[in-house]
């Protein structure tokens, strides 16, 4: 019967320079701990990179003094896979991947919010031809509502700039909407996007 | 937390790290040197 030299004489023998006892330590857990590792996340390259970045941190620690005998070299090389694990799959989330397919199309639910270069032309006529109907309204509705629509100052504001009342200012402001419309009705122009 | 973990051992797949890889660990480990100077770590790789 072969004997086994325990883990922790291992880990004192490698505190204390023996190389080989590392050796010794990653060779007997090799697999319990790869296994481990693909188990959770399935794929043989992940599985390499974790347990090299796992045994690095183990290295690290021993190295540095750091480990405490309290708890099994095992559970706690485990543990630390666990969150090199848990770490893999959070960084994963973080860039989300998506790929359209013959039923599904991404940008059915992805959308860019600005307007394509067609729209955008349209918005650009429309703003220039409503800039010269407003042109046609008496001056007194057209001051009111260019303060309100364009320079966008509140009814008060108006009220003060032009010296009327309030009510005054709403009324123009009315009569202003109600004529531009009529001027779009009796000359058919057609404001859309 | 318990979930993570797969119940039945049997189903796991047994696999295990490549030679180089740690053949990789074992030379990080020889190249690592740690010194304290004053209670704080400092560590330097010689590769």
């Amino acid at each position: 019967m072969e004997l086994q030299i325990a883990d922790s004489l291992l880990i004192q023998n490698y505190i204390n320079g023996d190389e080989r006892a590392l050796e010794t330590l990653i060779r007997r857990h090799n697999q319990r701990l790869s296994s481990f590792i693909y188990s959770k996340v399935n794929d043989r390259e992940i599985t390499e990179d974790i347990f090299q970045d796992t045994f690095i941190k183990v290295i690290r620690t021993l190295k540095k003094g750091r480990y405490n005998e309290e708890g099994k070299f095992l559970p706690w090389v485990m543990r630390i896979a666990h969150n090199l694990i848990i770490d893999h799959f959070r960084k994963n989330r973080r860039l989300p991947y998506f790929e359209g397919s013959n039923t599904f199309d991404i940008f059915s639910i992805i959308h860019d919010e600005k307007l394509n270069i067609e729209k955008q032309l349209i918005k650009e006529q429309i703003d220039e031809d409503l800039v010269l109907l407003i042109e046609e309204l008496p001056k007194d509705q057209r001051d009111v509502l260019v303060m309100r629509m364009y320079k966008d100052m509140s009814f008060k504001e108006i009220s003060e700039n032009t010296g009327v009342s309030i009510n005054t200012a709403l009324g123009r402001m009315r009569y202003a909407l109600i004529n531009l419309r009529k001027i779009i009705e009796d000359n058919n122009i057609v404001l859309t996007n | 937390m318990g979930k993570f973990y797969v119940e039945d051992k049997n189903k796991i797949k047994k696999v295990e790290a490549k030679k180089e890889t740690i053949d990789f660990l074992l030379n990080y480990s020889k190249s690592l040197k740690i010194d304290k100077i004053n209670g704080v770590a400092y560590e330097s790789n010689l590769n």
